[in-house]
């Protein structure tokens, strides 16, 4: 009986509804959790993956040795890889394309890469002006690589020892 | 020079004079009132956002303040699509039939003791006939859209409008038999003497019978399935763009505003001051602090503000009901509340002793 007209009660006083109403309240004061983008920026691992780079070794020699782990690994099958033997008898690649609208930005080229020659960098603000600018070529992404080898040497370095 | 003006006045007719002062009345109280339309979606989004932990707009001008007139201008300047095989006249007649009611009903509405635009016996009726005048702009828009979903939107929405303006009208009747009167300033004035006098306690299952029926009539969350943009997009105005979608907007944000005002006539005492009556007349006569504490429009915006600022809330709380809830709510809650209370209220002012605290 008492439970009765309780229940009675707090549906015609609207109790759930005020209980819910309490909780908006509630929010109206918290303290508010939006980052104001391009001023301020919310901590980035040394993991992220943002654009593509190729790396190269202190001597200036590129490291990707045309192993084509990564072509084989994608998932997006983004990557095109066309090698040739080069005068010294190494074998390099003449061309490596990455599609950036068909990258899903996994990291698996990264991962697979024996020479850590392939990375993502932490850039992910970049865009395109022109159709056909997205499918960066092996210059540019070497370009990238030497720009940002710095962040990239010590990003590795600080993820090793969990590898 | 203040002579010479009024001779050029008195040159006018006496019927020109008459229409000059009423215009002038009337752009008096449209203009903040369109201030506040804009400023009320800025108040939408600033608050909403706050209840989610966000901040809302802050770009445009500073803090944001100039994010509605920048609305403004952007739906001004947009393409107005009129849809292939839809009836022209009345698709741009809708919104303008959405939107004049809205404004209309503003005639009646006393801002204090001595400030309205016309003072008319019936003014509550005059009320209930304009608000109801809005579900036709409503249907005239979703047939005209030529598109089944403005159609069905329209459908919906209207069912919706016609089933709490029952439930609105009833919980009204008890505010006509506490006060005695069809006239909004002497619904007001019946509630002098203080908060305690104020209709929302006496009445109070009515103020809520009216406030969650405003909220379903302006088509706002959590009853906004006319809407339901998950479901069937934007419901009746999915067709429309630029300046006719804006005066949608402008409308449903006017009847908010309509609505609000009319609930702090009808139940928390309009321009009266809370400590009306309970105040010694001897603090009424201090400088700054008696007008404040004293009755007057500031109190009046005080409330309306307050009963906005509820529907934002309810907004950012509540989910969607579903239409069949919806429905049910109407026709199987609210008027046997509403009937059973104006019941018990006509038997105890009637039959029983105890008639003087409805009054």
């Amino acid at each position: 009986m008492v439970k009765a007209l309780k229940r009675y009660l707090n549906t015609f006083l609207l109790y759930e509804l005020v209980k819910g109403l309490m909780v908006t309240g509630r929010h109206l004061f918290a303290r508010k959790i939006t980052i104001q983008y391009p001023e301020e920026r919310t901590p980035m691992s040394p993991r992220f993956r943002g654009l593509h780079a190729l790396r190269r070794y202190p001597n200036g020699e590129e490291r990707c040795i045309a192993c084509k782990l990564c072509e084989a690994v994608c998932p997006a099958g983004a990557i095109t890889i066309e090698s040739a033997q080069r005068a010294d008898g190494t074998r390099r690649t003449t061309r490596y394309d990455i599609d950036l609208f068909k990258c899903i930005y996994c990291g698996f080229c990264e991962e697979s890469c024996p020479v850590d020659s392939i990375v993502e960098t932490r850039i992910f603000e970049f865009h395109f002006e022109n159709r056909g600018e997205h499918i960066i070529t092996k210059e540019q992404l070497l370009a990238v690589g030497d720009k940002y080898e710095k962040q990239l040497a010590a990003d590795r370095a600080a993820d090793a020892k969990y590898r | 020079m203040t002579k010479y003006f009024m001779n050029v006045w008195s040159a006018f007719p006496d019927w020109s004079q008459v229409l000059l002062l009423n215009l002038g009345m009337i752009i008096l109280i449209l203009v903040p009132l369109m201030l506040s339309v804009a400023y009320l979606t800025y108040a939408e989004r600033k608050i909403i956002g706050y209840m989610q932990v966000r901040i809302g707009p802050n770009r445009v001008g500073p803090k944001g303040w100039l994010q509605p007139i920048a609305d403004a201008v952007k739906l001004l300047l947009k393409e107005i699509i009129v849809p292939t095989k839809a009836s022209r006249f009345l698709f741009v007649f809708a919104p303008i039939l959405a939107f004049v009611p809205a404004l209309a009903a503003w005639a009646v509405i006393p801002f204090t003791d001595t400030l309205w635009l016309s003072n008319i016996d019936a003014g509550l009726l005059f009320v209930l006939a304009l608000t109801s005048m809005g579900v036709y702009g409503v249907i005239i828009a979703g047939w005209a859209s030529n598109s089944k979903y403005a159609f069905l939107g329209s459908l919906r929405s209207a069912a919706q409008i016609v089933a709490y303006e029952i439930a609105m009208g009833f919980a009204l009747v008890g505010v006509l038999m506490a006060a005695g009167s069809l006239n909004l300033r002497e619904i007001v004035l019946a509630q002098s003497g203080g908060v305690h006098q104020w209709y929302i306690w006496p009445l109070f299952p009515l103020f809520l019978v009216y406030l969650i029926s405003g909220v379903a009539e302006t088509n706002r969350a959590p009853f906004d399935v006319a809407e339901g943009e998950s479901e069937i997009v934007a419901g009746f105005h999915v067709e429309y763009s630029g300046m006719t979608f804006a005066i949608f907007f402008l409308a449903e944000y006017a009847n908010m505003i309509l609505i609000s005002a009319l609930c702090a006539i009808m139940f928390l005492g309009g321009w009266l001051s809370p400590l009306d009556g309970i105040l010694p007349a001897k603090l009424l006569a201090w400088p700054v602090l008696g007008t404040l504490l004293g009755n007057g429009m500031h109190w009046l915006l005080l409330k309306i503000s307050f009963i906005l600022f509820c529907f934002l809330w309810f907004r950012a709380t509540f989910p969607r009901y579903r239409y069949d809830q919806i429905m049910r709510l109407g026709w199987k809650v609210f008027i046997p509340v509403t009937l059973v209370w104006i019941g018990v209220m006509g038997a105890v002012m009637f039959l029983t002793p105890w008639g003087f605290i409805f009054h």
